[in-house]
């Protein structure tokens, strides 16, 4: 990889001075990336795509709304209607929320998978966590701020769960509304947060770049870059790879913005909130489902806030609760089955957190819930001792080779 | 970006362009510009007036309780407009200018077309301040009209730029006599 | 990346089939009757005729007890009125102004930038008026009600006599569709209430069709730009991603 030195004479002034032409060069343009990458890996890229296009649109928004209980739900009305494109920016805005969940949701099974999370990327891993609790923070803010009657009640519940907390939950949970309920104070503080959050995960998303670009990235078969012959550099394939994710991310984006832009969201959000009314049927957005299940799986308010906030911080230990000494699922037999289980027990988990808490609906959550603890506590630390491995490829070069050796002779046979 | 990439670091990359990526590329540059002038261009547009402001376009203005030689200040678009009931002094005054003596040359024939009242705009014309003359006791400058403390526009009794910075003469908005007592500005 | 695409569409069905608790979910008074609105699907665009005739039924009917906040008499022209006949319109309706230069509040006639007003002054007259029940604005019910379009038209259509063993309250009135089937409001519409301009008959059927696709306008005025604009930005979109794949495809086809 060469560093080029930029021929323009003005680059030539400001890279003596900040270097940040060979910076870019390095970090975008020459930067080594394993040449196996399948195109789970786009999602990262696009998780920092959707960021960008929840600020902007976010900023934007917030030039028209007014965080006060007697106009938010009005502003927000007057933003639909009245604003130029201000109807597109709030349903970008909206479903861009759901959308920057979903492929960060890809991003972490994608992990999980491949066995991302394992040495030595555990702080690359961790400040993923950390990402996800701040978008979690950023959403919840976020959802409060039209006003409506969802928005009202997750407000109330939501914080309602701080009252677990022994002794000092009373006054923890009048901390947090500044008053004895949710009302105006709530709802400017939740909108300073809300506008303060996706710049504190930008500095997250740095320090998580930092260490991917220190450790270098994972690949499918989860073996290490080996020599220059296993990479390639970013630029031009991954950066067309990435333009290509992004092109098909959006297109699916906008058949929700332009075509069914209320589907993932609340009906009853387009009522004006009511503190003296109880939705009949109160669901958190669809990428808390599963939290939720959780929480209410659990016939104990204390202990269900606990296993809400555990089902996330068990990721934390993940690295070593995954005892074996092979990355990738695709030389783990076992483990491979076990992540669809695993997945397919997070989407039940997802599907349960939207029906009423009543009859079976309880027992699937129950079970569930369980398997999911299961999933890390047990199955992972005895999994990696028992499973026996398939045999590693050599290098990355190796496997690629050899994988796109049998098309040629094919190829040639078909001359004949 | 795209251009500089293939021709460095690229193991194996065939020297020379290839004629159906360069038309790719070329198809796929130009339609990325348009995709971001088409994402830019709404995200800049949000920042207009939007429908229901500029709805509330006209104010409309009781005459009855106006004497001679007073004047009433009233909100138009967020902005003062002043309305002065003229003496006859004030008119003649007004009417009496060479057009020659000024730097923004309007008769006051066109600015007043009907003599006794005078509809201004009351935002000085140099940087946004609003000019003192309207009510009693105030500075009206060196021409009788209305002096801008800010930066020391004078003007006549016409509204008419006489001295100091401002390039124009005070706004006449678009208005009109509903009645011999009512004025809809706007 | 077949498996990808496939691996996506199996997890969005999924997710989109346990998403929606309510939406699918009949109603109380089982199916709901009618809810195929033209406007409902990816290229439906609203009945404009039907809309002006709703815009009649709302201000003879229902406007008596509900407002229509979020509507101004200059969003009138959407529904293909001229400016006259949406300025005569407000000048219909007294809207409270002021104070004045006395300090007194008063009323005066509508203009176009006016929305229109509501009926009673606050909630609590709008309760002492209508036996404890406060009559919902229009502006947005399409949209906030589970249901949709298909459910105020059921609750429009919906009125019956109660069963034998249905104990109804006081100046309640019996509505199929309605949860616990006792509603506050007694039924709206009758056979022939109002008169048509362009002939269609006024029944009970034509006329809650004209009025909810009129609160469905009301609730989506952006409707019809937004799928129009929604249709150029995919086709424009998906032409830019097959461009940017078959140059992927082109740049990878390099790596050995």
């Amino acid at each position: 990889m060469s560093t080029p030195v930029p021929r323009n004479k003005v680059a030539q002034w400001i890279e003596y001075r900040l270097p940040v032409f060979s910076w870019m060069n390095h970090n975008l343009t020459d930067f080594p990336e394993p040449k196996n990458l399948n195109y789970w890996w786009n999602f990262g890229s696009l998780a920092g795509i959707m960021l960008v296009w929840q600020i902007v649109t976010g900023i934007v928004l917030a030039m028209h709304y007014t965080p006060h209980v007697d106009m938010a739900f009005d502003s927000v009305e007057r933003i639909m209607r009245e604003v130029e494109w201000g109807w597109l920016m709030r349903y970008a805005h909206m479903n861009g929320g759901s959308m920057f969940f979903a492929v960060v949701y890809i991003h972490i099974f994608r992990g999980l998978y491949y066995g991302s999370y394992k040495s030595p990327r555990e702080i690359l891993w961790w400040l993923g966590i950390v990402l996800l609790f701040l978008m979690m923070g950023a959403a919840f803010t976020g959802y409060v701020l039209p006003w409506g009657q969802m928005s009202f009640w997750a407000a109330t519940v939501i914080t309602n769960l701080f009252s677990a907390i022994p002794w000092i939950g009373g006054g923890v949970v009048e901390w947090l509304w500044g008053g004895f309920g949710v009302d105006n104070p709530l709802l400017n503080r939740f909108y300073a947060l809300h506008y303060l959050l996706p710049f504190i995960i930008v500095g997250v998303v740095i320090l998580h770049i930092w260490a991917l670009h220190h450790r270098r990235s994972n690949n499918p078969l989860g073996i290490d870059i080996k020599s220059a012959k296993d990479t390639i550099p970013f630029h031009p394939y991954y950066t067309i790879r990435d333009m290509f994710g992004m092109g098909a991310m959006l297109f699916v984006l906008f058949v929700f913005v332009f075509f069914v832009p209320n589907m993932l969201g609340e009906t009853i959000n387009y009522v004006e909130a009511n503190p003296l009314q109880t939705p009949s049927h109160i669901v958190p957005e669809w990428y808390f489902l599963p939290y939720y299940a959780i929480l209410r799986a659990i016939p104990d308010k204390l202990g269900g806030v606990i296993a809400m906030l555990v089902s996330i911080l068990v990721l934390f230990i993940l690295p070593w609760l995954d005892t074996s000494k092979v990355r990738s699922a695709r030389f783990r037999p076992i483990y491979k089955q076990l992540f669809w289980v695993f997945l397919a027990d997070c989407i039940v988990l997802g599907w349960v957190g939207a029906q009423p808490a009543e009859g079976v609906y309880i027992v699937i959550s129950r079970i569930c819930t369980a398997y999911y603890f299961a999933h890390f506590l047990i199955i992972m630390p005895i999994l990696g001792k028992l499973e026996r491995p398939r045999p590693l490829p050599e290098s990355i070069h190796e496997a690629v080779l050899k994988k796109r050796g049998p098309a040629q002779p094919a190829a040639a046979m078909e001359k004949h | 970006m795209a251009e500089t990439s293939h021709q460095h670091g690229v193991p194996g990359a065939p020297p020379s362009g290839e004629t159906r990526r360069d038309f790719l590329i070329l198809t796929a540059g130009a339609m990325g510009a348009i995709a971001t002038i088409a994402v830019v261009w709404p995200l800049l547009e949000t920042m207009n007036p939007a429908a229901d402001t500029l709805a509330l376009s006209s104010t409309e203005v009781d005459l009855s309780a106006i004497e001679v030689g007073q004047s009433v200040t009233v909100v138009w678009r967020n902005k003062p407009v002043f309305v002065r009931r003229r003496t006859q002094e004030e008119i003649d005054a007004a009417r009496a200018v060479s057009l020659d003596d000024l730097g923004d040359k309007q008769t006051d024939e066109e600015r007043a077309p009907k003599p006794e009242w005078l509809v201004l705009v009351g935002v000085c014309t140099h940087l946004g301040c609003i000019p003192l003359g309207t009510k009693k006791g105030d500075p009206r400058g060196d021409f009788g009209g209305w002096f801008c403390p800010c930066h020391g526009s004078h003007y006549d009794t016409s509204g008419r730029i006489r001295k100091g910075p401002a390039p124009k003469n005070l706004e006449v908005p678009a208005y009109q006599f509903v009645s011999d007592t009512l004025v809809k500005i706007g | 990346m077949r498996r990808l695409i496939a691996a996506a569409s199996a997890a969005l069905v999924l997710g989109l089939a346990g998403l929606t608790p309510a939406a699918f979910a009949a109603t109380e008074g089982g199916a709901l009757p009618h809810t195929d609105f033209p406007h409902v699907g990816i290229f439906g665009k609203y009945d404009q005729p039907a809309l002006k005739r709703g815009l009649q039924v709302y201000r003879e009917v229902c406007a008596a007890c509900h407002g229509l906040k979020y509507i101004a008499f200059r969003n009138l022209v959407a529904l293909g009125l001229g400016n006259d006949e949406a300025k005569a319109i407000a000048e219909g309706y007294q809207i409270p102004d002021g104070p004045n230069d006395e300090g007194e509040m008063f009323e005066r006639p509508g203009r176009l930038s006016d929305h229109f007003p509501n009926p009673f002054a606050n909630e609590k007259a709008a309760r002492a008026s209508n036996n404890g029940a406060n009559p919902p604005d229009l502006s947005l019910v399409t949209k906030g009600r589970d249901g949709h379009e298909g459910y105020i038209y059921a609750i429009l259509t919906g009125y019956e006599e109660p069963p034998a063993d249905f104990a109804l309250g006081e100046g309640m009135a019996y509505n199929k569709y309605f949860p616990g089937h006792q509603i506050a409001m007694p039924p709206p519409l009758s056979d022939g209430q109002v008169t048509y301009e362009d002939g269609t008959e006024a029944s009970v059927a034509n006329m809650a069709h004209d009025v909810v696709t009129f609160m469905a306008w009301a609730a989506e005025p952006e409707l019809e730009e937004r799928k129009a604009v929604g249709l150029k930005v995919l086709i424009f979109i998906g032409l830019l991603t097959a461009v940017l794949y078959a140059i992927n495809v082109r740049v990878w086809s390099r790596v050995t």
